[in-house]
């Protein structure tokens, strides 16, 4: 999972398959940081204009 | 008693009766953790599983909702990204219905090895060159993928949507659920087709080998194909059930045959590369290791050429076409047996391509396997059928799912007050 | 790591017309390796053992009926084209099994192992095992195992391992005195045990071992089917399942030619043309 883990091959394998996996990590973790983000900057603001 | 959590106009039974009917399927949810528990303590010898039957009874459940559950990420795919708007209207059910199936699978999954307590060994020890560890990752990722398409429906809740921070997040979560769907979409694609992967590398099992295209076999893109034309199918299967049980229309019938269409379509093209892989399987691939096709379908009590046509043809050709037909599709009568088929026929696939494979002797003085799950087996496999109902139950009471209950069943509730 | 002056490619011959079909090969093997065992061992598919010994016949009638017992290790496959990628390494999910690339011996890390199981799904040889149970000995059993393997906890595969116990400690004394390891050092129990002298056992890499003589595995793919690499060029050797690619480094021997039969999978016809198909020098023979 991690470079440090011994079974890690600095390999076409290990770069497809972890390239992927933190990609999808990523964008899932920063839609969701702005998600609380903004909220919260909603919140702050309370513009009110957030019906959907 | 409750009512100040039920959706704004929503009609909802009494407490009392929600109770009672939570109670009873408690009980069963309850016998089925009373069994995982046994199998987590005394180990997997509570199990018939054995030694041909590594894979049994809980691979095939967990495949199987796995299929069953695609409908959340393709109706998601088709709704966010390819922006088929009607789907709104389903849309929320079947992320519901995803999320169930898939914290199934993952329970299902540690309850079925043998060291519960290492199964993070999978992450932090990847092998990634195992169709295995690539369903694990995906299967976890899109797992969270489905958890973060539910909440803003939780906090659509009455009581929820009034705290100003739950309010703003719901609405900008939904504001970038594109980005969410398309991730999903990405994750769904890759488990679903390494859960088909799983059995198709199998080189030492002609039942289960095949061929593909550089590392995937052919399996891989059939059970990603599968999985996304029969999981909308038991989106609609179940959207049924609940419109039956509490007696109201809650998805509109353009959406319904919308989605019936799509899935239609999906099986009917599956089914014809199902057709070309089966064929190709038998004439050529299992030849070439010195196997007749007979040999898979002969000399054992339970498997049969019965099973390949129940699978490809009764649960196979045959929705397919009468999801494709328009007079059929928009039948209710048809279309509920054409979704109901469909659903065996998915369910049916993933038995044959984890417990066939495990039955077939493949040593020329082998003989064939069979196996019946023990209690503690069945019990925990029904139990995520339990906790699927719960919440469902408490998810349709509480949270606004269907956006156009309130619409479909304005008339009725009018009669009823006018009568 | 200890350095390794040559890779090897350890592997056994059997002789099923020497094979009685005793046993001691599999008595040897659980005790060389502590493997548990059930109070009832009746049913054989969830009972451990490393090497079982199967018995086959050639399905005629009295006089001509003809039994042979076969002793099943685990195959030690190297995969298609031989590369190291057996069936089961290559699925497992924790890297809890792996090829040795310099001893050609797949082995079990049982502190790895989470017990998914996929590896014995993808065994076609049904020679990985599973702790259904936690492993018990009878009261003052205990004082008999083998110091030298550690025993293996409930919920985790295990399977034969050559005896590797027996090469790292042959390993380690030729090291000390700076020579290769020779044939009659590393040993597996069951080789040891046999009392047919049914088993050879040595480095098929070593033309100077038995079993490289016997078996004269050829290097080359077989020029009929591609994933096998190391087809004996003996005509009275086969592997279990060859075709499949597995590329076991187990091999069998019988003068017999239905036993012979009996090692793979064959449509109609077929083993008519392949018979007498050998590896390479006698290709076509």
């Amino acid at each position: 999972m991690f470079p440090f883990c011994f079974e890690w091959a600095w390999d076409m394998g290990h770069a497809i398959f972890f390239g992927g996996f933190w990609y999808a990590i990523g964008i899932l973790g920063a839609g969701m940081t702005y998600c609380f983000l903004k909220a919260a900057y909603d919140t702050i603001n309370d513009n009110g204009d957030s019906h959907h | 008693m409750d009512d100040a959590l039920i959706p704004e106009g929503a009609k909802r039974c009494a407490f009392p009766i929600f109770m009672i009917g939570i109670v009873i399927v408690g009980a069963v949810l309850l016998w089925g953790v009373y069994a995982m528990f046994l199998c987590w303590f005394k180990g997997l010898n509570q199990t018939n599983m054995n030694d041909y039957y590594g894979f049994a009874l809980w691979i095939w459940a967990d495949l199987a909702v796995i299929a069953v559950g695609g409908g959340a990420f393709f109706t998601g795919l088709l709704k966010y990204i390819f922006k088929v708007d009607e789907l709104k209207n389903i849309i929320n059910f079947a992320v519901i219905i995803g999320f169930i199936c898939y914290s199934s699978a993952l329970l299902i999954l540690a309850i079925d090895i043998g060291q519960p307590l290492r199964g993070w060994f999978i992450f932090w020890h990847a092998n990634v060159h195992s169709m295995l560890t690539e369903v694990a990752y995906c299967l976890s990722c899109y797992f969270a993928v489905l958890t973060i398409e539910f909440i803003p429906n939780i906090l659509e809740n009455r009581q929820a949507n009034k705290v100003p921070f739950f309010h703003h997040l719901a609405h900008n979560m939904h504001e970038v659920m594109a980005v969410f769907a398309a991730t999903g979409a990405f994750l769904s694609f890759f488990h679903q087709g390494s859960l088909g992967g799983v059995a198709g590398v199998m080189f030492g099992r002609p039942f289960a080998y095949r061929e593909g295209l550089l590392i995937w076999p052919w399996t891989f893109f059939l059970f990603t194909w599968s999985a996304a034309a029969f999981g909308p199918c038991f989106t609609l299967l179940v959207t049924k059930i609940t419109e039956r049980i509490t007696g109201k229309k809650l998805v509109g019938d353009k959406t319904i045959n919308l989605l019936a269409k799509i899935s239609g379509w999906m099986i009917t093209t599956y089914i014809i590369a199902k057709i070309i892989d089966t064929i190709y399987w038998a004439f050529v691939t299992a030849p070439s290791m010195g196997f007749k096709l007979s040999h898979f379908y002969s000399n054992n009590g339970l498997y049969g050429y019965w099973m390949l046509i129940t699978e490809v043809i009764l649960c196979g050709v045959v929705p397919g076409l009468l999801l494709i037909n328009k007079s059929t599709r928009e039948n209710p009568t048809t279309r509920t047996i054409a979704i109901i088929l469909g659903v065996i026929g998915v369910c049916l696939n993933r038995w044959v391509m984890v417990l066939q494979i495990m039955a077939v002797p493949v040593m020329s003085f082998d003989t064939w396997a069979l196996y019946i799950p023990s209690w503690q087996e069945v019990a925990t496999t029904i139990l995520p059928v339990a906790y699927g109902i719960i919440l469902i139950a408490v998810a349709y009471r509480y949270l606004p799912v269907f956006p156009q209950e309130l619409e479909l069943n304005e008339s009725a509730d009018a009669a009823a007050q006018n009568g | 790591m200890i350095e390794n002056k040559k890779v090897h490619k350890f592997g056994m011959v059997v002789d099923l017309d020497k094979c009685t079909g005793c046993g001691a090969c599999m008595v040897s093997c659980m005790s060389e390796n502590n493997v548990p065992f059930k109070e009832d061992e009746s049913n054989k598919k969830d009972s451990i053992t490393w090497m079982r010994v199967y018995k086959l016949t050639n399905g005629k009638s009295f006089p001509e009926t003809e039994i042979v017992y076969l002793p099943r290790p685990c195959q030690h496959c190297g995969g298609i084209g031989d590369h190291g990628h057996s069936p089961c390494v290559s699925v497992c999910p924790a890297t809890a099994t792996d090829y040795g690339y310099d001893t050609g011996i797949v082995s079990q890390i049982y502190t790895r192992c989470f017990g998914c199981r996929y590896c014995m799904g993808a065994c076609p040889y049904h020679a990985r095992y599973f702790n259904w149970w936690d492993p018990k000995w009878p009261k003052g059993m205990e004082n008999y195992l083998s110091p030298n393997v550690s025993p293996r906890m409930r919920g985790v595969v295990e399977k034969c391992s050559f005896c590797y116990h027996r090469y790292q400690l042959a390993r380690e004394q030729a090291m000390i005195e700076d020579r290769e390891i020779e044939e009659m050092e590393y040993q597996t129990a069951c080789t040891t045990a046999c009392p047919a002298g049914a088993i050879v056992f040595g480095d098929l890499n070593n033309p100077a071992h038995k079993v490289h003589q016997i078996v004269k595995p050829d290097p080359h793919p077989d020029p009929m089917n591609h994933k096998v690499v190391g087809k004996s060029r003996n005509p009275k050797v086969f592997r279990l399942l060859e075709r499949l690619g597995t590329n076991p480094k187990v091999y069998y021997m019988s003068d017999r030619e239905w036993v012979r039969k009996a090692g793979d999978n064959y449509l109609k016809g077929e083993w008519e043309n392949v018979k007498t198909h050998h590896g390479a020098s006698s290709s076509h023979g």
